[in-house]
């Protein structure tokens, strides 16, 4: 019997002594392999990118806005009595804590004004909200404070500015203590956010100035409809377990308040965290699609090992036939040639593992997206290209252990 | 002492076609150890298929051959392997060395079937090259070796497993007159050492070089006598 240090000699020298075939019977591998490393990784990173932002909008997060939803696309406002994009209430939210597993229930309410500050202008999304708001969305002050109840309530005009607002507003100086103008009127600004970054919908979630939602309803977005309703309520579960539970709580709540039957409500309520999960699905497909396309290319490589092996095994007969006569089994026949088909595929697998991590990092830092390189994916990389080493070798070292070895001996 | 190849009977019945051929026919014949004898014959004679049958690559239809204890007809093809690997020698008309590996690796490879550890490996491959005068080449190529020189190699090979019969099939077909009667001196050196040698040739001179000659025709041995010492010496001048 064979040792397997031989044997591994023995592949590993036949395989030298025609390096450019070699080499070239891999490079179908290595192209395959380096396809489904990209492509997996470029997918992940895709979905990372996806959980992350998404992530940023907050956990546990049920966001009830106005106007009913249609079917699986946008809101629209539901026309009649009592429905419309003014239904929602600031007692609604009131109502709304009380919702067993409710952790934090924010108001607030949306407005677009220019903010003007040492002579420049800027156009943020200004937030009416109330101090828990923070708390709702996962949001961290990075400078100064946040705004306090007495401060809400009293409808004082201090702000916190979101990271882009800040920059651009304030380039220079601290934006703790400025003041700016504001539709007709001073703020002082009191603290920054944390920057977010883009989320999923590529809007700037920074591009943002929270006030008091007292103030916002007196002094910014004016008198429109009544008083005491809000654009959004922000609606944070004790836990992702509570969600669904905490979701269906408040519609029905609302439901209640809002003397509504089911399909005819004037509200929505919408669960950020089966967006994500959406979205990661999508994405999920998306990689593995890309993935089965590199799969198919490894496909390929493997027909090429299996001809250029069935090739090699024609040539060498003769040489099958002296090993035979010095009493090379069928089994050390069969290993032998296996082993070089093996070889050369996982060899193939481990370059193409590098080329396809090298690949994934030029596209990524292309794309602008995480790297994400599971060690599972190179594992079943280079897993998947010895078992294809297996499939494609298998047949020509089986043709090569059948050969009589009088026949292989007589032939030139 | 029992002889070493004792064949009684053997038939060797070939398909071809509608035809059947038969290859030997009624054969017995014995070898003892330590002698060096030649079977000779045109082609279509038998002699090959003798020649593979002893070597145990191909197996008697009918009748009995046993070789050191080994009975090639009763044998599966693992064992035949096994059996070529520790009892026969071969060596080739066109000597059979792979290309790609050196002289010491050449001689080095049935010992790896053998399962012989590297390093005693490499040490035997080495005495034995040095043995056929090759001490000086073991780690040239075949392609840098002369016609003799790859013969010399091959010998070394089929010695490497210590096997007790040397199985040759005209060694000395692809080399010229001078080179040819080297190998034979060489082998009647070996056998003078112990070793059992069988020539299988269509040449009498050189089946005179031996102390044998089996003559076969059409299956069957047609003389079977011994060579008178004169005729082995003139065939070494």
């Amino acid at each position: 019997m064979m040792r397997t240090s031989d044997l591994i000699a023995s592949a590993a020298n036949a395989l030298r002594s025609n390096p450019m075939r070699s080499a070239l019977t891999a490079l179908g591998v290595i192209i395959g392999v380096a396809s489904v490393v990209a492509m997996v990784a470029l997918g992940s990173g895709a979905q990372a990118q996806v959980e992350r932002s998404i992530a940023s909008l907050g956990s546990n997060l049920l966001i009830v806005v106005p106007g009913a939803q249609r079917g699986g696309g946008g809101v629209r406002a539901q026309a009649g009595a009592g429905g419309g994009w003014d239904s929602l209430t600031i007692d609604d939210a009131a109502a709304i804590a009380q919702v067993e597993n409710v952790a934090v229930v924010a108001p607030s309410q949306r407005a677009r004004t220019q903010v003007v500050a040492n002579g420049l202008n800027w156009n943020p999304q200004v937030e009416g909200v109330t101090p828990s708001y923070l708390e709702a969305r996962d949001w961290q002050i990075a400078q100064g404070r946040m705004f306090d109840e007495t401060e809400e309530r009293q409808a004082r005009r201090v702000i916190v500015l979101g990271a882009t607002v800040a920059d651009q507003l304030f380039p220079n100086v601290e934006p703790v203590g400025q003041m700016l103008r504001m539709a007709g009127g001073n703020y002082e600004v009191i603290g920054v956010l944390e920057s977010k970054g883009q989320s999923g919908l590529g809007t700037d979630q920074d591009d943002i100035v929270l006030a008091p939602l007292t103030t916002v309803k007196r002094r910014i977005s004016g008198r429109r409809g009544r008083g005491d309703t809000v654009s959004q309520i922000s609606v944070k579960a004790v836990s992702e377990d509570a969600l669904t539970l905490v979701q269906e709580d408040v519609e029905t709540l609302l439901r209640q308040r809002h003397r509504t039957r089911e399909g005819e409500d004037d509200f929505t309520v919408q669960n950020l965290s089966s967006i994500s999960e959406t979205a990661a699905q999508t994405t999920q497909v998306f990689t593995a699609l890309l993935a089965g396309i590199g799969a198919v290319s490894l496909l390929v490589g493997g027909i090429g090992i299996m001809n250029i092996m069935l090739v090699s095994v024609t040539e060498r007969t003769r040489e099958i036939g002296l090993r035979k006569a010095l009493g090379a089994r069928q089994s050390d026949i069969l290993h032998q040639f296996g082993l070089e088909a093996v070889t050369l595929s996982v060899a193939g697998g481990i370059i193409g593992l590098i080329i396809g991590v090298g690949g994934a990092w030029l596209m990524t830092s292309l794309f602008n997206l995480p790297l994400v390189i599971k060690p599972e994916t190179a594992a079943f990389a280079i897993g998947f290209s010895g078992l294809v080493g297996v499939l494609f070798g298998a047949y020509p070292a089986w043709r090569a252990a059948q050969l009589d070895p009088i026949e292989a001996l007589r032939r030139e | 002492m029992a002889a070493l190849i004792s064949a009684q009977k053997l038939t060797k019945h070939y398909r071809m076609g509608d035809e059947t051929v038969h290859a030997l026919d009624g054969v017995s014949f014995d070898v003892a150890r330590g002698d060096y004898c030649a079977i000779v014959g045109p082609s279509g004679s038998g002699k090959s298929t003798m020649m593979n049958i002893i070597g145990g690559l191909d197996t008697p239809t009918e009748g009995r051959i046993v070789i050191d204890g080994n009975d090639i007809g009763e044998m599966s093809d693992e064992n035949l392997a096994v059996f070529r690997n520790r009892t026969i020698g071969f060596v080739f008309q066109s000597f059979n060395l792979l290309p790609r590996m050196t002289a010491l690796e050449n001689v080095e490879l049935p010992m790896i079937y053998g399962g012989v550890a590297p390093a005693e490996r490499r040490e035997r491959a080495a005495a034995l090259l040095t043995r056929v005068g090759l001490g000086q080449r073991m780690d040239h190529r075949p392609t840098q070796l002369s016609g003799g020189q790859q013969q010399r190699v091959a010998i070394a090979r089929a010695l490497a497993g210590q096997p007790p019969l040397i199985l040759a099939d005209e060694p000395t077909g692809a080399l010229d007159t001078n080179t040819g009667i080297e190998i034979l001196a060489l082998f009647r050196e070996l056998n003078r050492e112990g070793v059992t040698i069988v020539i299988v040739t269509h040449d009498h001179e050189v089946a005179a070089a031996t102390r044998r000659t089996i003559e076969m025709r059409d299956g069957h041995i047609v003389s079977d006598k011994a060579n008178d010492r004169s005729a082995r010496h003139d065939a070494h001048v």
